[in-house]
């Protein structure tokens, strides 16, 4: 006969760590910038592991970013091929995702890839500062603004005047 | 009965949020330049998502197991509860700009006041949006006065737009029974007090923009008891075709 513990590491999802299930999320990337992970992001909040379920909090960055549903969905197959069955993901609103919450391996990341980090924190921004940004390629700050806009949610477009390449600048907020 | 008021102011805040994000969708393949149409598609996104987080909560205080997906496309220009300014037509980029400076110089603040609501969901979901509204209001604003202070074709269809949109901005700041009780019960700000700031950091824009401030006092309402101008049911025509031509329609 089993004893309770037993039959508790016998349930799914008991067996295996939290730590464990969140190292498997961690290293998920985000379907619009690959080389950034949830956990750089820092959209990755917390996990829960339950007796017959797993709980996800996902953050999500602007309200209607169309990559969330497949982070979400992401989340859900990586845990699925892990052997676990029932996977819920909650969106978590609170506190509010920021680019403070951007990690600096991140920040180092997205430099190597040719798209400005965020300058400064996110209480300077919303006061209505705006830092300068440097080029991602040759480090001069001499760099303007073309739109407060790009390709996703999450970037503005701008141009480096020093060595005339445009550049992507993922927005502080 | 608080379900029902609650539900109802959810549901104001969620069309006004749905009502943007379409206008501003139908932007795309028609902006003035690249960059201008992934504005108007980013802010179209940001409404969109603050519209479903709205209308999901929504559709759990009314308790009768409407999906958000059902309030957004399977009710009619009645049971729309938006205010007025808001389903004005896109016009030229000068209506529309006007039209977002204004909406927006009232919802930002609406947002900031909301984040601190004695409902926790809806302060959480307005803290979410403040940040891409703020955004949206500087762009806003940066184009009111960049086409005010321009050449006199830019600056007459800005007084123009500016002009045409003024009577509906009162309605903003009428409060009803249900504004109301929510500023009794600490769930929302009193319409009415978010008047004296919005008078003045829109009267100093349209000064910075050398255009003039309208005088006109009259005051179009009745958006959020479902009395709409006629714009918004060609807009919902459009928008709802889909889901109303095939029921539960899902990709």
């Amino acid at each position: 006969m089993a004893t309770s513990s037993q039959a508790a590491r016998a349930s799914p999802g008991r067996g295996r760590s939290k730590k464990a299930v969140w190292d498997q999320l961690a290293e998920l990337t985000d379907p619009e910038i690959p080389i950034l992970t949830l956990e750089d992001l820092g959209i990755l909040r917390w996990v829960r592991v339950g007796a017959d379920r797993i709980t996800v909090g996902i953050a999500p960055t602007y309200s209607g970013c169309p990559a969330l549903e497949v982070i979400e969905l992401n989340v859900v197959e990586k845990l699925k091929n892990c052997g676990y069955a029932k996977v819920k993901v909650e969106r978590v609103l609170a506190p509010p995702w920021t680019t403070d919450w951007i990690s600096d391996a991140g920040r180092k990341k997205l430099l190597d890839y040719g798209i400005a980090p965020p300058a400064g924190g996110s209480r300077r921004t919303l006061l209505g500062e705006d830092l300068p940004v440097a080029c991602p390629r040759c480090a001069s700050s001499d760099t303007a603004k073309v739109s407060e806009f790009g390709s996703t949610p999450c970037k503005a477009s701008y141009k480096c005047n020093a060595c005339l390449e445009p550049f992507e600048y993922f927005k502080c907020i | 009965m608080d379900r029902e008021r609650l539900s109802e102011y959810l549901l104001r805040l969620a069309d006004n949020a749905l009502i943007s994000g379409q206008q501003l969708a139908a932007w795309v393949g028609h902006g003035p330049e690249l960059e201008e149409e992934m504005a108007m598609a980013n802010f179209a996104l940001d409404y969109i998502g603050q519209a479903r987080m709205l209308y999901t909560y929504a559709g759990e205080v009314e308790g009768k197991g409407r999906s958000e997906d059902e309030l957004a496309f399977l009710r009619d220009g009645m049971d729309f509860r938006n205010v007025l300014l808001v389903e004005q037509p896109n016009g030229d980029f000068a209506q529309t700009i006007a039209r977002q400076f204004l909406y927006e110089s009232w919802y930002l603040p609406l947002l900031e006041a909301l984040a601190i609501s004695t409902d926790r969901r809806l302060a959480e979901i307005a803290a979410c949006a403040v940040r891409e509204i703020r955004y949206h209001l500087r762009h806003a604003r940066m184009w009111l006065v960049r086409l005010g202070d321009g050449t006199d074709e830019s600056r007459q269809r800005m007084q123009t737009a500016i002009d045409l949109l003024w009577p509906c901005t009162g309605e903003l700041f009428a409060a009803d029974a249900i504004d109301e009780w929510a500023a009794e019960t600490g769930l929302g700000p009193h319409p009415g007090s978010l008047r004296p700031a919005w008078d003045a950091k829109v009267g100093a824009a349209i000064e910075e923009a050398t255009l003039k401030r309208p005088v006109s006092d009259w005051v179009a309402r009745g958006g959020r008891r479902g009395r709409h101008t006629e714009h918004l049911g060609y807009l919902l025509a459009e928008m709802q075709f889909l889901q109303r031509a095939y029921l539960a329609a899902n990709w």
